[in-house]
């Protein structure tokens, strides 16, 4: 296989993971946009396992996992206590800090970047990305799937329903935080070398719109927004110039047209004529009625 | 010393607080945290910077990066607002964001990725107090944003339209059945909004000289915690916010090197959020006449 297509598919995989990082907190109502800090954690603390301890990446990926949730959760906490966008915007100021603390960690190489020594393949990649993937999907199948449904399209309905709304978005939250910083430990472990500066703002706003492109409603939006808008860019490689300026006018277009996302949970009912528990929205019954 | 920096200080903290006004009028009014306002910043610096490379003399060069800006958010208008009203609660969000890439890549595309000075044609001049240098480009910019907001608050709180916007704030629904022609004002938000960000662009730029396609970024960044630390959707919470983020900044250059700015500033605004998520003057939103 050339480096270029092994290159293009780590990418691919990385992405599809942060976008399922993105994809919890978002099916919850919840937006995280200091997504990068939470993956940079995972890489920074799996690296650090790695390297100092000699633990094995498959056991190093998931602690900074774990990290990277233990972080969300003492934010998430506080923050939730306010209804809205504030922790949309707490998990922004938390990357920001990441990032700036990141930068003068001299213990983890500081502005120089952070070489790693344990290496991990495409097919060690891959397989985090298809176990991330079929977790969720499993997760998305059990009560929790419908509650959270049930919590981004009304909390107080949601709350009356007896379900426990804050206790949700934390549990998701949390969730996606794990699954960002397992992505940043793949990605660390490929590629052998972390620099703070890859985990800034624009990583966050860039995978939160694959999910939004993608669509919230069901799980399989995140996994095609990834995939569309890692390759596509990839076709119009030969206008460097032009092309974040096509990929962002197609985002506006996109929105306009169908700001529901690309997959919703009608459209994949009328194609495979199968009921996903996870689809019972207004959303999606305005588009069986259309 | 710290004389000097707190005049510095302020200096940068009256351009913060420009971009934080304008991020914080979008959200009083419409709930729309606009992510377009940074570029808006940007368009503002940087045609600034293309209309006088142009050979144009500076105030019509800022006057015409001032009208680029209104067409920009006429057309950022359309595209998170009016044709996306009922959509998701993220949509206007999204879009905003991919306004951001694209006005920042056009500016690439169009006139490269490099640094470039702003050579306004009139030379530095300083004033000088007792120890502390003043430049009158800062004078002038300090001076004029805090007439611009004033100006802002009495349009807010004495006119008809000021009437018709805090009734949108309150409630949109009930704005259009009181006979509030929404079509009409919500573009005159994003507008005065844009107005807001480029004005800070143009000071930036004639008073640090430089410009760049990815400067709206940073100051965006700074502008966002600003609005967040003063109370979102509250004029003169703002205000204080963006004076507060310029001097922390500024003296945590002073003090502990350059390296530890976003720590600070970042590190402030999480410990705000943490203890008092609402920011500093919670309470007083736009409906209730605070703004």
């Amino acid at each position: 296989m050339s480096g270029y297509l092994e290159g293009i598919l780590v990418l691919l995989a990385v992405n599809i993971v942060y976008a399922y990082g993105a994809f919890l907190p978002l099916a919850a109502g919840q937006l995280n946009i200091g997504l990068a800090g939470f993956a940079a954690i995972g890489a920074y603390s799996s690296a650090y396992v790695s390297n100092v301890y000699g633990i094995h990446p498959l056991i190093a990926i998931p602690i900074g996992g774990v990290v990277a949730a233990l972080i969300a959760l003492v934010v998430a906490v506080p923050v939730l206590r306010t209804r809205g966008i504030y922790l949309a915007l707490a998990t922004f100021a938390l990357g920001q800090v990441v990032q700036a603390s990141l930068l003068n960690m001299n213990v983890v190489g500081g502005a120089a970047g952070y070489p790693v020594t344990a290496f991990i393949r495409l097919p060690v990649v891959v397989g985090f990305a298809v176990v991330v993937m079929l977790l969720v999907w499993l997760l998305f199948t059990t009560r929790f799937g419908i509650a959270a449904r049930a919590v981004h399209d009304d909390e107080r309905v949601a709350d009356l329903m007896g379900i426990e709304v804050r206790g949700f978005q934390v549990a998701a939250f949390a969730l996606g935080s794990l699954i960002s910083g397992i992505g940043g430990g793949i990605y660390a472990h490929h590629f052998s070398f972390i620099e703070a500066q890859y985990f800034n703002i624009t990583l966050s706003i860039t995978i939160v719109l694959y999910v939004l492109l993608g669509g919230t409603q069901t799980v399989f939006g995140p996994l095609i927004g990834a995939a569309v808008f890692t390759l596509l860019p990839e076709l119009l490689r030969g206008s460097a110039n032009w092309r974040y300026v096509v990929f962002a006018a197609g985002i506006i277009v996109l929105m306009a047209l169908r700001p529901q996302g690309l997959i919703t949970g009608g459209m994949l009912r009328r194609l495979f004529d199968w009921r996903d528990p996870f689809a019972k929205s207004p959303d999606a019954a305005k588009e069986r009625a259309t | 010393m710290l004389g000097q920096q707190i005049v510095n200080g302020v200096m940068l903290g009256s351009v913060y607080a420009m971009v934080a006004v304008a991020l914080t009028l979008s959200i009083g009014v419409l709930n729309f945290l606009n992510f377009s306002i940074p570029a808006m910043f940007m368009i503002g610096g940087m045609a600034t910077w293309a209309f006088i490379h142009a050979g144009l003399p500076w105030p019509l060069a800022v006057a015409a990066a001032l009208v680029v800006v209104g067409i920009a958010s006429l057309i950022v208008e359309l595209f998170t607002w009016r044709w996306m009203r009922g959509a998701d609660k993220f949509v206007p969000l999204v879009s905003s964001m991919a306004f951001l890439i694209l006005f920042e890549h056009l500016a690439i595309a169009l006139y490269g990725s490099d640094l470039r000075t702003v050579n306004a044609g009139f030379s530095q001049v300083d004033l000088r107090f007792g120890g502390l240098v003043v430049g009158i480009p800062q004078l002038i910019g300090l001076v004029g944003s805090i007439v611009l907001i004033w100006c802002l608050s009495l349009l807010l709180n004495r006119t008809q339209l000021g009437r018709a916007l805090r009734t949108i704030a309150e409630d949109s629904d009930t704005a259009l059945l009181l006979g509030v022609n929404i079509n009409r004002v919500v573009p005159i938000v994003f507008v005065v909004a844009g107005a807001f960000a480029a004005f800070a662009g143009v000071i930036f730029a004639l008073n640090y000289r430089q410009v760049h396609p990815f400067m709206g970024e940073v100051v965006g960044l700074k502008g966002i915690s600003a609005m967040i630390i003063g109370g979102m959707g509250n004029i003169w919470g703002s205000i204080v916010g963006g004076l507060v983020i310029g001097l922390v900044e500024v003296l945590a250059i002073g003090y502990f090197g350059a390296d530890f700015v976003d720590i600070a500033v970042f590190g402030l605004l999480l410990l705000i959020l943490f203890f008092r998520p609402t920011g500093l003057f919670a309470g007083m939103t736009a409906a209730r006449g605070g703004i």
